[in-house]
């Protein structure tokens, strides 16, 4: 049952070839043996998860099954989630138990999914590894000596490794695209405000999107038709119909032009993904497609830009784990300043304060102007260069990320290494546009993913060309080895 | 490029993080490396270039003022460490 897709599980559930009690059992039978190698999910919720199985089956005998009845899904651990541990993989929230859920849990639990637990990530969601997780790195299940990406590597790694058809997930910089791609699943980014962000613990907030994980483009059709929505609730969440995206990836794709930037192919990416992603460009070519080479000048200052504001907008939104009304507070503080200052000291890890203290530098007086002002003149001219390629063509497509998964540990003690895995993926970020990663070939048994970037709101345009490709090219059903 | 030991302690000081003593060369070293990198954006050409604060140019949406959230006092605060008759408490203050 594993093996089916979230498409294929809606079938056999509603035709009754077994019930969402025992594909739930299935898959928390799977976590239970499998997951001590991954560490991908951090907390189980088993019986919540049979309990709203069994209410699942109820309804899908009753005939009145909302669309995703009785499937079982993780929520990566940033996702607030009533009366459940939401720990954004830190220290400072590690008894944190939300009194509310995220807007993107309501509506998967509305559309009828049961939820198995929560997944691993990146501290606050920052970092392109997970090896900042407060709870442990997670193993990338085609290589376990190897990263699965970050910060939703938990969200990937289990969908790669089969424990749940699929997963939410948050991408400020490449956070679902990076993983997706170093895990060998397809993920995706929508546009800034179209996935609600209340109750999805704030990193960078004009760069914070949620989205779906899946191991095919149909099934991130699926449950992204769930998760966006409109929501009052979050005042940049763009107020704009949710169209099927399912009922459009029939749709040939003769004819469609694709932007091929030469920035994303310079020095710096690995020769065997080059040749992966040029293939499926071939074969997207093949399928009637049209290659246009296209320049998006600015994109080696994305990850400058990336640097000054996401941490800017951290600084800011983490003031509040102040130790005084939720999460970790110090033992004995001497006085009201010491229990601040040793609560965070103690509460967030190394990469965390860095960034905080980043953010800090570049909005006191004296620097504001230099660096934030600077940064976000540089994002208009970011948006300008995607905004021009797109006067000219459809969708714009390129390599996820520089090379497949890195050793642990392999990028030593400079952040700045790490921070360059995003090169290709921060720039949609910082316009806001909607990017998604479709698996597309193999480098040492390792995975490559073929990036696809839309303009703004055409997510089912992304999908439909995600969707044809993958029913040509076969490389979003490999699956790491001892997974079936 | 490092950024000096009073600038990491006053960075320290306004972010409210204790930063250990014997750890402040390499913070400072990192943080150093951090900008080097983020100084890159001096070279850009940004003359009459509006600064891009959000993705969709939008406006703060309005809406009625109406009472919409009941108050969950009771539910918030037993998320804190430390309570007592619907008050945070935090160590003593004032003297």
């Amino acid at each position: 049952m594993h093996n089916l897709t979230i498409a294929e599980l809606i079938r056999g559930l509603q035709s009754k070839e077994f019930t969402s009690v025992e594909l739930t059992q299935h898959f928390l039978d799977r976590i239970g043996s499998l997951n001590p190698a991954y560490n991908a999910v951090i907390t189980v919720t088993a019986e919540q998860a049979l309990k709203a199985a069994a209410a699942a089956d109820q309804r899908l005998a009753a005939g009145n099954a909302p669309a995703l009845c009785g499937v079982p899904m993780l929520h990566k651990d940033i996702f607030c989630t009533n009366g459940v541990r939401t720990s954004c993989g830190s220290k400072m929230l590690d008894n944190f138990i939300p009194p509310y859920n995220a807007t993107v849990v309501e509506n998967f639990e509305a559309a009828g999914a049961v939820v198995l637990g929560k997944t691993n990530m990146d501290e606050f969601a920052m970092g392109s590894s997970n090896e900042t997780s407060f709870y442990g790195p997670v193993q990338n299940p085609w290589d376990t000596d190897c990263v699965p990406g970050g910060s939703s590597g938990g969200s990937a790694a289990a969908v790669a490794a089969r424990l749940a058809p699929g997963a939410t997930a948050t991408d400020t910089g490449g956070s679902i695209r990076q993983p997706a791609a170093l895990c060998g699943i397809t993920g995706l980014k929508p546009t800034y405000g179209r996935v609600s962000r209340w109750g999805m613990i704030a990193f960078a907030s004009s760069l914070d999107q949620g989205g779906p994980m899946a191991r095919t483009a149909e099934d991130c059709a699926i449950m992204l038709s769930c998760m966006a929505s409109f929501d009052d609730k979050d005042s940049t969440c763009i107020d704009r119909e949710v169209p099927d995206y399912s009922a459009t990836l029939g749709q040939d794709i003769k004819g469609l032009r694709i932007g091929v930037p030469s920035e994303y192919f310079s020095e710096g990416l690995d020769p065997g993904t080059e040749k992966a992603v040029r293939a499926a460009l071939a074969e997207l070519e093949a399928q009637g497609a049209e290659l246009v080479e296209i320049s998006l000048p600015n994109t080696g200052l994305s990850v400058p830009a990336y640097y000054v504001i996401a941490p800017a907008e951290a600084s800011a939104n983490l003031s509040r784990f102040d130790g005084v009304k939720y999460g970790y507070r110090c033992e004995d503080p001497k006085d009201l300043q010491d229990l601040y200052t040793r609560t965070r000291a103690e509460g967030f890890g190394e990469e965390v304060q860095r960034r905080i203290l980043i953010g800090t530098y570049c909005l006191s007086a004296g620097y504001y102007d230099a660096y934030y002002g600077k940064a976000q003149q540089v994002r208009q001219l970011i948006q300008q260069d995607f905004e021009k390629a797109f006067a000219s063509v459809d969708v714009i497509m390129g390599p996820t990320c520089p090379s497949p998964a890195f050793k642990f540990g392999s990028k030593g003690d400079d952040p700045v290494a790490m921070y360059l895995e995003d090169i290709y993926t921060i720039a949609t970020n910082l316009a806001g546009l909607p990017g998604m990663s479709v698996p597309c070939g193999m480098v040492d048994n390792k995975p490559v993913g073929l990036q696809i970037i839309g303009n703004y709101f055409d997510e089912a345009r992304m999908l439909n060309v995600a969707h044809q490709y993958q029913q040509v090219t076969d490389w979003h059903s490999a699956a790491p080895e001892g997974i079936l | 490029m490092s950024i000096e030991r009073h600038e990491i302690e006053k960075l320290a000081t306004l972010a409210r993080i204790a930063i250990d003593d014997s750890t402040i060369n390499e913070v400072s070293e990192r943080l150093g490396s951090v900008l080097e990198l983020v100084d890159q954006l001096q070279a850009a050409d940004t003359s009459g270039i509006d600064a891009m604060s959000h993705p969709m140019q939008a406006t703060q949406r309005l809406r009625e003022d109406e009472v919409t959230e009941l108050n969950q006092r009771e539910a918030l605060q037993a998320t804190s460490p430390d309570t007592e008759d619907g008050l945070f408490l935090v160590p003593k203050v004032i003297e």
